[in-house]
């Protein structure tokens, strides 16, 4: 177990992304499609670092009207009120129920900054091949894809509460701006983290070892 | 040391790329990455027979949740009901066509998507014929599967549920059940379907005479 890691890469070996099967790399450097399911077979994701860095930074200019443009808008005979996401959390948080509060804050603002934050550190450590941590890195990765789904939770609540209260004009709910922007930052990291090759975290180890 | 082992014996970690060998069978329920721990695949036995029972119950609860109303609620007099379709419907009115197909995507077409495709495969599995073009859905379910959201989406519907009790008096409808119910079976069936068997067919098949 000492002895440096054999990758599917310096056996020669390319494994295909979608049936899993391990075949011969081509010797010429050109593109070979699977022989049991016809897809084709990438050593390494294509392009993944440009495009993960490109898919980011849209995210994170869309975190900003996201954040700042009302995310729900309640119309009373009392008047009009604009609810951003922060706002929001406010106000559960001044109604008493402080655990829903935090649920919505993690999910709304911790959760996809975190992710952006986590996918910006990965890209640039695979850039400048660092070899600090690969299990640690490794164990982040799988974080961002498994947390990060539950950032879509105020998209559903403010559809549930647009689509119900809709009583003009006594009361009504409509979605805001913001909720288009959210949704585009959930969308662009969700596929941010899906163009992230993580092989790219340990292939710098072998040069080392070797 | 590796070199000269047959290559069917060989696993490659989609995450990491190490290669290593296949353990025995029955040894370990969950096989991990002896480098960086992640899953390369679960023991599923008898998974055809599996994920065709929950899909079945799936598709029943999926009609359900969204043929029936979610929650309903009442302000001086005047009451509404609202349903998964009806909420992304109002959705498209208020000139939120990009959040109402998002949502319609991740609720809606993402898992009516997979459980239609996990029928197509399976239910002619358990009768012992092998449908046409399984490359192409177990590709596209491969695809699918990560913009289905149905477990947030209940979260979301419990916290509304929640908020809306600071406005007026809500009352739960049948469809908000059947999505409870509806995640725990979607979670048990994703949890029975294992492509890996369903690839290992293709390979015999086509190494086999027949097709
Ligand atoms: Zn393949
Ligand atoms: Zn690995």
């Amino acid at each position: 177990m000492s002895a440096p890691a054999l990758t599917a890469a310096r056996a020669g070996l390319i494994r295909c992304g979608d049936c899993e099967l391990l075949s011969r790399a081509p010797q010429s450097g050109g593109n070979l499609s699977c022989p049991r399911c016809g897809a084709t077979l990438h050593q390494r994701k294509p392009n993944s670092i440009q495009r993960t860095w490109a898919l980011l930074i849209a995210a994170y200019i869309l975190y900003i009207p996201a954040n700042l443009l009302p995310m729900m808008v309640t119309t009373s005979p009392q008047g009009t009120a604009n609810d951003t996401i922060m706002s929001g959390v406010v106000y559960l948080l001044s109604s008493g129920s402080w655990p829903l509060a935090l649920l919505v804050f993690l999910a709304s603002i911790t959760i996809p900054l975190a992710k952006l934050v986590s996918l910006t550190f990965l890209a640039w450590s695979v850039q400048r091949r660092s070899t600090w941590q690969p299990e640690h890195r490794a164990r982040i990765y799988r974080m961002v894809e498994i947390v990060g789904r539950w950032s879509m939770l105020d998209v559903y609540i403010v559809t549930i509460m647009a689509g119900l209260v809709q009583m003009q004009p006594l009361a009504a709910i409509d979605a805001g701006p913001a909720a288009i922007a959210f949704g585009a930052v959930v969308v662009l990291s969700l596929l941010a983290a899906n163009s992230f090759d993580p092989r790219l975290i340990w292939d710098p180890l072998g040069d080392h070892d070797d | 040391m590796i070199v000269g082992m047959a290559p069917r014996a060989l696993l490659a970690c989609p995450d990491c790329d190490l290669l290593q060998r296949e353990p025995e069978p029955a040894d370990r329920t969950v096989v991990t990455c002896a480098r960086c721990g992640s899953v390369l695949y679960r023991d599923t036995p008898d998974t055809v027979d599996r994920t065709l029972a929950f899909a079945l119950g799936a598709s029943v609860l999926f009609i359900v949740a969204n043929a029936f109303p979610i929650v309903g609620m009442t302000i001086e007099g005047r009451s509404n009901t609202v349903s998964l379709p009806g909420a992304l419907v109002a959705l498209w009115h208020q000139d939120m066509q990009l959040v109402a197909g998002l949502v319609g995507l991740t609720t809606l077409l993402a898992p009516g998507l997979v459980l239609a495709a996990l029928l197509y495969l399976v239910l002619p599995l358990h009768f012992g014929r092998q449908p046409p073009g399984v490359p192409l859905i177990l590709r596209t379910l491969d695809s699918i599967q990560p913009w289905g959201l149905v477990e947030v989406f209940m979260l979301g519907l419990l916290v509304s549920l929640v908020k809306l009790e600071m406005y007026a008096k809500v009352v739960p409808g049948v469809a908000l059940w059947a999505f409870g119910a509806l995640l725990l079976v979607f979670t048990a069936m994703a949890a029975a379907f294992d492509p890996r068997s369903l690839w290992a067919r293709i390979g015999t098949a086509r190494s086999g005479a027949g097709r």
